[in-house]
């Protein structure tokens, strides 16, 4: 068989550790299809109780914004400190605001 | 469990005079994010020498934990309670979720599972020579647990500072259960200390005098030998050097010994009052360098095992593929 397609797909997984809190990315796996991959998951990224909700996504199925451009994508909110409430300052009566 | 010290790729320094103005530049940046602390990410430009260098050590490490399976699997069977069975079989799924985690960070690199499977089955890659060596007793268990989870854990926690993010993020989740691997280890070996026959704590001290020496051979060779220590260091890839982890492993194990009530098989063992640390005697690296190189008394047998595994296994790993296909294809028709 040819290596390339007998090598499972690849997976991204992502685990909520308690309720109210949001699902986090914890690692890969490999799995031929969604519901392997979740049982997968289980067993690889649950063992001790670390979750109660996972999510498995294909890895080809993500978009990353790419690191050669972090300067030009994110440095634009770099100047604009009055987004922050710390840029203000209020008489002592108010500042608790 | 661990990766073992060993640099067996060619260097590429010498293509130095090759490099373009712009992967110079490319160079000196990395090299200040180096020094800055900063977490090298998959998708980061990175070095080829620092690539291969972490593809071969997350790779070893990743062969190590699924080898390591194979000595502790031999004594699933025959645990002399269904206590220490239960925490047997959970301890070798952690050792298999291990190189799963380590498998998956070394194929953020851009080499694929099957490669890595491929050079560990060809003999090509290397895995840590601690698992050459047999698991003849029930007490070799409980020291494996102990000494050479005891000498992994000193190696790895370091390793959660390690410069590759994704290989630092496994690491934190490896070293969290591995501390229930040396307890367990240690809980055994003094149950049958203080619980059992003469016979039984015969049997503790002799699986001591066969593991102690392969264990302290885990941390790699001597620094005055180790090929890629100061790159490694440079990188920070490795951050404590293996004569110094060695180190601070002797002296806790020393203590830990006297708590279990047995002897070290090193008359040269000694606390020496002006270094702060014990002495010990010298290694056998000759013994080190033959195991690595292929002839330690398990060598053979274990790579037959793995290899066979992933043989007998390739029929499922093929259907399994086949089922996912065919059931996407109804799907897709449904829709």
């Amino acid at each position: 068989m040819n290596p390339a397609r007998s090598e499972w797909p690849l997976w991204e997984v992502f685990v909520r550790p308690r309720s109210g809190l949001e699902h986090k990315h914890c690692g890969s796996l490999h799995a031929t299809d969604a519901t392997m991959a979740l049982q997968l998951a289980r067993e690889v990224y649950t063992r001790r109780q670390e979750g109660i909700s996972i999510w498995v996504v294909p890895s080809t199925q993500i978009t990353a914004s790419d690191p050669g451009d972090r300067e030009m994508f994110f440095d634009p909110m770099e100047d604009k400190v009055y987004r922050h409430p710390t840029f203000y300052t209020l008489p002592e009566p108010v500042n608790h605001l | 469990m661990y990766t073992q010290a060993m640099d067996t790729a060619p260097r590429e320094d010498r293509q130095a005079a090759h490099r373009t103005e712009d992967q110079r530049e490319l160079e000196r940046r990395f090299e200040e994010r180096i020094d800055a602390g900063d977490p090298i990410e998959a998708k980061d430009w990175m070095p080829e020498h620092y690539r291969r260098t972490l593809v071969r050590q997350i790779s070893q490490h990743a062969h190590s934990e699924i080898v390591g399976m194979l000595p502790e699997g031999n004594w699933v069977t025959r645990a002399p309670t269904l206590k220490r069975k239960a925490i047997l079989l959970a301890k070798i799924q952690d050792e298999a979720g291990h190189g799963l985690y380590l498998y998956s960070a070394a194929e953020t690199l851009g080499t694929s599972r099957d490669q890595m499977l491929g050079a560990l089955h060809s003999g090509q890659a290397k895995y840590s020579s601690i698992f050459n060596y047999p698991t003849l007793t029930w007490a070799d268990v409980g020291v494996i647990g102990w000494l050479v989870d005891g000498a992994a854990i000193m190696n790895q926690v370091p390793l959660t500072r390690c410069s590759y993010a994704p290989y630092a993020r496994a690491m934190v989740r490896i070293c969290r259960e591995e501390s229930f691997h040396q307890r367990q280890g240690f809980d055994a070996l003094l149950t049958m200390m203080r619980q059992g026959t003469p016979e039984q704590r015969a049997m503790v001290q002799d699986a001591t005098n066969r593991w102690w020496w392969p264990s302290l051979m885990m941390f790699g060779p001597p620094d005055s030998e180790s090929v890629h220590g100061a790159q490694g260091m440079r990188w920070g890839i490795k951050r404590i050097s293996n004569d110094d982890l060695r180190q601070t492993f002797i002296d806790a194990a020393a203590e830990q010994a006297m708590v279990l009530g047995i002897s070290l098989p090193d008359p040269d063992l000694k606390w020496n009052e002006i270094r702060g640390h014990y002495d010990f005697g010298a290694i056998d690296w000759d013994e080190f360098w033959r195991v690595v190189g292929g002839d330690g008394p398990c060598n053979r047998e274990r790579l037959a095992a793995r290899v066979r595994a992933w043989d007998e296994g390739a029929w499922v790993r093929e259907a399994a593929l086949a089922y996912a296909r065919k059931s996407s294809g109804v799907q897709q028709e449904a829709a």
